[in-house]
């Protein structure tokens, strides 16, 4: 593969729920160290979209490409074993268990020598990549064994995001991962996203919030009514345009057809 | 929000900072019930006390003997319950499946002449096999546990009653089965088994420390690792001391510290008992991570069913027969309200197997020292009932402030 090749692409993904037409047509594509932030009205398609990428949907048409081949998702495991992470809106944490215990909740280590039967958690090793992986990404808790009911929102968010790295994903998913924080929280959150940028993973940001999508994001995708209405780079585009382009409406519209760049239509 | 960073390196100049916030944080959750055994354990010596003043016989080497004697069978049911505890769920058929599992060991020992061990084993493996069902029943049709257990609770007295016959009482007299609950260890046998506890705790407490000190884990403090040994050292040579006052270490309260002490290792160090926390705690975050929810519940409610055949085999031993008031009366609450007592949460997620013990202790001491007082069964329930409130509520309390901080 050629390095421009996108690591996920999808080509003319469609899906209909009923009557619906949740999406149509739809082209979309991450490249590695690339943050793409997804916007669009509700009911424009994000959710299917994502779902679809994570193998919760599975597209009526369109084919999906990851790192130039391409692929069939049909469940979450198979997206999870390409390398793709979902950070869903709800977190999913155990409020009852300490971060440790949080980010390795399912696939817990199990200390070596100990045998079989007693099956011992290697709590040790555990804490150890635990601290390791939140140094790396400058994340910070007050202490790795408090339980995450007591953290506050944006550290919340941070921990299930390094939740989604253990499997050493390659894109990243996060939905509305600011919804709800306030300001520093919102900051710390944005910072976690660029370090993720950093390490060179794709990471696809769906976000309500513009200011956060357009601090964050090198491109924005906007869908409306399940169609691609535009694909700008963010530095190249204003808030106008992309609310034009969300809600269909104002003279955002005329320029929209210039202003899609570097489309993989 | 504190704004200590992640602590990856060792800890120089903020590791006294770091202690004295651990101090603060300790009361913390001493007070709002995040450690609650340590609560428990105060109110415990409380109840020690107050007898104490009043009946200067209830902390004789005979009575605390006898004390944890009155308390194994209970506290065995309780191991299971704190299990289903932690998942959220309540488990109400435990009293009469003890009661059955029970009548089932005798019947086939006394009646089909079966050897005491296999008699034995088909009695657990009969409420396990309850257990079980009642998970499944419970997990795949998702009926409350209640209900499916409340049904159980009915089902299996009836069953008590019909494996019990015509007869009504059948005596145990097979020394194996009598033994459980009547063998005790002499003095010199008593001592070695402390020694052998405090030794063991120390080399796994040791190591363990060192393990994490190596792997550069931060707390290079031993002082919370030495407490801890000290006080486990300090309870041992104090039991085995009052034990061998009287009529030595008995087997019936060894069974019970060995399975509480094997279930905490299971419930807290292995994969499946995190899962088991994980499920209590939020069930579709479980899920999601890959969890299989319903066989963990079905695993869990196997375990409350064997739990509570052993507790039910040991009241037997103790009682020397099994009859038709077998896993009866009060016996289901008081099981499920020793743990809550000592700190598991109702709610799920939250709890210890340790609670089991020292809920079973807070239960039977209320009871024994109001028999030694004389006081009415009127009185008795009546203080029973008050204390278990009084828990529920720190529970309840202790989950508010939890959820308001959660928010902050």
């Amino acid at each position: 593969m050629s390095p421009d090749t996108p690591l996920l692409q999808l080509e003319g993904i469609s899906k209909q729920f009923g009557p619906v037409q949740a999406l149509d047509r739809v082209d979309f594509a991450v490249s590695a160290g690339e943050v793409v932030g997804l916007v669009g009205d509700n009911g424009a398609g994000k959710s299917t979209l994502v779902k679809t990428i994570a193998g919760i949907n599975s597209p009526d048409a369109g084919t999906i490409r990851f790192e130039g081949k391409e692929v069939s998702i049909g469940k979450p495991q198979d997206a999870v074993d390409l390398g793709i992470a979902t950070v869903y809106q709800d977190l999913a944490l155990c409020d009852n268990l300490d971060v440790v215990a949080n980010l390795f909740l399912g696939r817990e280590l199990v200390a070596p020598g100990v045998g079989t039967v007693s099956r011992q958690l290697d709590e040790v090793a555990m804490e150890h990549q635990t601290g390791e992986l939140l140094s790396n990404l400058a994340v910070t808790i007050p202490s790795l064994r408090s339980e995450v009911g007591t953290l506050s929102g944006g550290q919340r968010q941070q921990v299930a995001v390094a939740r989604s790295l253990l499997g050493e994903p390659k894109v990243v998913m996060l939905d509305e991962p600011t919804a709800a924080l306030g300001v520093p929280q919102t900051k710390q959150v944005l910072e976690l996203i660029r370090r993720l940028r950093e390490r060179g993973l794709g990471v696809v940001v769906i976000s309500h919030n513009l200011a956060d999508v357009f601090q964050v994001a090198d491109r924005i995708f906007v869908l409306r009514l399940g169609h691609a209405s535009g694909d700008f780079r963010s530095t190249e585009v204003t808030e106008e345009h992309v609310v034009a382009a969300i809600t269909g409406l104002g003279d955002g519209n005329n320029k929209q057809a210039a202003a899609p760049k570097e489309g993989t239509a | 929000m504190s704004a200590t960073p992640a602590p990856a390196g060792p800890p120089a100049e903020g590791a006294e900072e770091k202690i004295a916030l651990d101090v603060k944080q300790q009361i913390r959750r001493v007070v709002q019930g995040d450690l609650a055994s340590v609560r428990v354990v105060f109110g415990l010596a409380l109840i020690w006390i107050i007898f104490q003043v009043q009946e200067p016989r209830f902390l004789s080497d005979q009575n605390l003997t006898n004390l944890m004697l009155q308390i194994t069978a209970i506290g065995l049911i309780s191991v299971g319950i704190v299990y289903v505890l932690l998942l959220g769920e309540i488990d109400l058929s435990v009293g009469a499946v003890s009661g059955l599992c029970a009548a089932i060991m005798t019947v086939l020992n006394v009646k089909h002449g079966w050897s005491p061990y296999l008699a034995i084993a088909a009695g657990i493996a009969a409420g396990a096999f309850i257990g079980c069902v009642q998970g499944f029943l419970f997990s795949r049709f998702e009926v409350p546990s209640f209900v499916v257990t409340l049904a159980g609770l009915l089902a299996w007295q009836g069953a008590l009653l019909q494996v019990l016959g015509q007869t009504g009482t059948i005596n145990i007299n097979d020394p194996k089965i009598v033994g459980l609950a009547n063998t005790f260890y002499s003095d010199t046998v008593g001592w070695i088994m402390a020694a052998v506890v405090i030794v063991a705790y120390g080399l796994i407490a040791g190591l363990g420390f060192r393990r994490r000190v190596t792997a550069g884990l931060a707390d290079n403090n031993p002082v919370p690792v030495i407490v801890r040994f000290v006080v486990v050292a300090v309870v041992t040579i104090v039991a085995v001391y009052v034990f061998n006052g009287s009529r030595g270490v008995p087997l019936a309260v060894l069974i019970f510290v060995a399975f509480v002490v094997g279930m905490e290792f299971v419930v807290k160090r292995t994969g499946f008992g995190r899962h088991v926390f994980a499920v209590g705690g939020n069930d579709e975050a479980a899920r999601r991570a890959g969890i299989r929810v319903n066989g963990v519940r079905v695993a869990v409610f196997t375990i409350a069913g064997a739990m509570a055949a052993i507790g039910g085999i040991m009241a037997a031993s103790r009682l020397l027969a099994v009859n038709q008031g077998s896993g009866g009366n009060e016996l289901l609450l008081l099981a499920i309200a020793g743990p809550v007592i000592a700190g598991t949460s109702l709610f799920g997620g939250r709890g210890s197997v340790w609670t089991a013990l020292l809920g079973a202790m807070v239960i039977g001491s209320i009871s024994n020292g109001m028999d030694l007082l004389s006081l009415s069964s009127a009185i008795k329930y009546m203080v029973t009932g008050g204390v278990l409130l009084l828990a529920v509520l720190v529970d309840a309390i202790a989950k508010q402030q939890r959820q308001t901080r959660g928010r902050a």
